[in-house]
């Protein structure tokens, strides 16, 4: 009986202290890449803890917004996530955004959340300047070793 | 008159004087705001997103003139390509190149037709229609395929479930389908395996207030300018006026669409 208790506390104890581990990686843990724009920038477009819980409620308004009423103004759009969260690999072009350690894929990673924004939307920048509020990463290319051909548009992207 | 019991009540003529006078401090603000946005919507300035959702006030449209267009100039399929992607597609390993040719995503084809009869060759691009009344929206089960309300008609990949209905209903063969995961895709034109994409007018151009397509834009720059891009709505548009003074057709009219796409000389 004495046994199973101290074999119960350990577990317990055990328990409590992965929990803990888990939540300090969870609070500690910064996922903004070093060397992005968004590691310069003093805040996210709204306050981190909002868009820690609320990022994806935020680009679907926005999906919605832009694909059916041609809004590309606001703040909240996926490319700017992506301008200003992208890391500049050793080369210089950009790292794509959901590979692993990277901005978006370590973090989904981490929460065990699969989703599939990227199974079409660009990972990197790829076509110039995003302009004021999107965040800079005018990098050429789209991933290392890949360079777009010449003469893709060069449009402002929202 | 004279007799008391007639007189006008000013009292209740105060009272109707005032209600007016509410009314129009009720209405007034909301009737200005109406009209403001109206104004305010029919484009971003250029060079500026567009940060008011797009109103009826305007239906883009082209007029394809074919005896501009030359035999074998390919200019704006390769414009269109470079500027949504479509050249960044590659043939999936081991696929049979004749299969891939077919299934390719196009979204403008270089079409020739000759009449029969008399041998005269016509050259033209054929690409979305942008119909007022699109057999693609008709048929599709989730809401994908849209017309925007300034008449751009285009999918919601994100509602797309990739059933092909609209490619079915298409009288132009205009819609594309994506078989094959994309590697290497452009910030403005997204594209990934499973769904159904077309012309979209350059979409991105308009949200942005930008002239022209690309392929008008590479139509004139190869000195051809068969393609001209615009307003159907406004009378004054260059669009307006050559559809005023050329005689032009719409492909299939028979069908009833009201197709957004004019040819002229077919």
């Amino acid at each position: 009986m004495a046994t199973a208790l101290v074999t119960g506390g350990r577990v317990i104890l055990g328990l409590a202290g992965a929990l803990l581990a888990l939540a300090v990686q969870a609070g500690g843990s910064n996922f903004v890449i070093p060397g992005s724009q968004a590691a310069k920038e003093q805040r996210c477009v709204e306050p981190t803890d909002f868009m820690r819980r609320n990022h994806m409620e935020v680009i679907k308004h926005q999906r919605d917004a832009t694909v059916h009423d041609g809004i590309r103004s606001t703040k909240h759009s996926l490319a700017g996530c992506i301008a200003c969260h992208v890391a500049q690999g050793p080369s210089g072009h950009p790292v794509p955004v959901n590979d692993d350690r990277q901005f978006c894929g370590a973090c989904h990673e981490f929460a065990a959340v699969r989703l599939n924004c990227f199974d079409c939307h660009a990972t990197v920048p790829a076509g110039g300047p995003l302009g004021p509020g999107g965040g800079a990463a005018p990098a050429p290319g789209v991933a290392p070793g890949t360079p777009l051909p010449p003469g893709h548009p060069q449009t402002t992207v929202r | 008159m004279n007799n008391p019991s007639e007189a006008i009540d000013q009292g209740r003529r105060g009272f109707m004087r005032s209600a007016a006078g509410v009314a129009t401090v009720t209405l007034a603000p909301g009737v200005l705001l109406h009209t403001l946005a109206n104004a305010a919507s029919p484009g971003p300035t250029a060079g500026e997103p567009r940060a008011v959702q797009v109103t009826d006030q305007v239906r883009y449209g082209m007029l394809i003139d074919t005896t501009k267009c030359a035999e074998g100039c390919t200019a704006c399929v390769s414009a269109c390509d470079r500027e949504n992607g479509l050249d960044l597609q590659t043939m999936p390993e081991g696929a049979d190149p004749a299969l891939w040719d077919r299934q390719e995503a196009r979204w403008i084809r270089k079409v020739k037709v000759q009449d029969n009869l008399t041998g005269k060759v016509t050259n033209l691009p054929l690409m979305c229609q942008h119909c007022e009344h699109p057999p693609c929206v008709d048929v599709c089960p989730t809401g994908a395929s849209f017309k925007r309300a300034d008449g751009i008609v285009m999918v919601d990949r994100h509602l797309c479930i990739g059933c092909r209905y609209c490619m079915m209903a298409c009288p132009y063969k205009a819609r594309s389908f994506i078989h094959t995961n994309v590697e290497v895709k452009l910030t403005l034109a997204p594209r990934g395996k499973g769904c159904v994409e077309s012309c979209n007018l350059c979409v991105h151009r308009r949200d942005n207030g930008q002239a022209s397509t690309a392929c008008a834009d590479a139509c004139a720059a190869a000195g051809h300018g068969a393609i001209l891009f615009g307003d159907l709505k406004d009378p004054a548009s260059p669009l307006s006026q050559a559809l005023a003074k050329l005689p032009s057709r719409q492909l299939r009219e028979n069908l009833a669409l009201n197709t957004g796409v004019r040819y002229a000389g077919v």
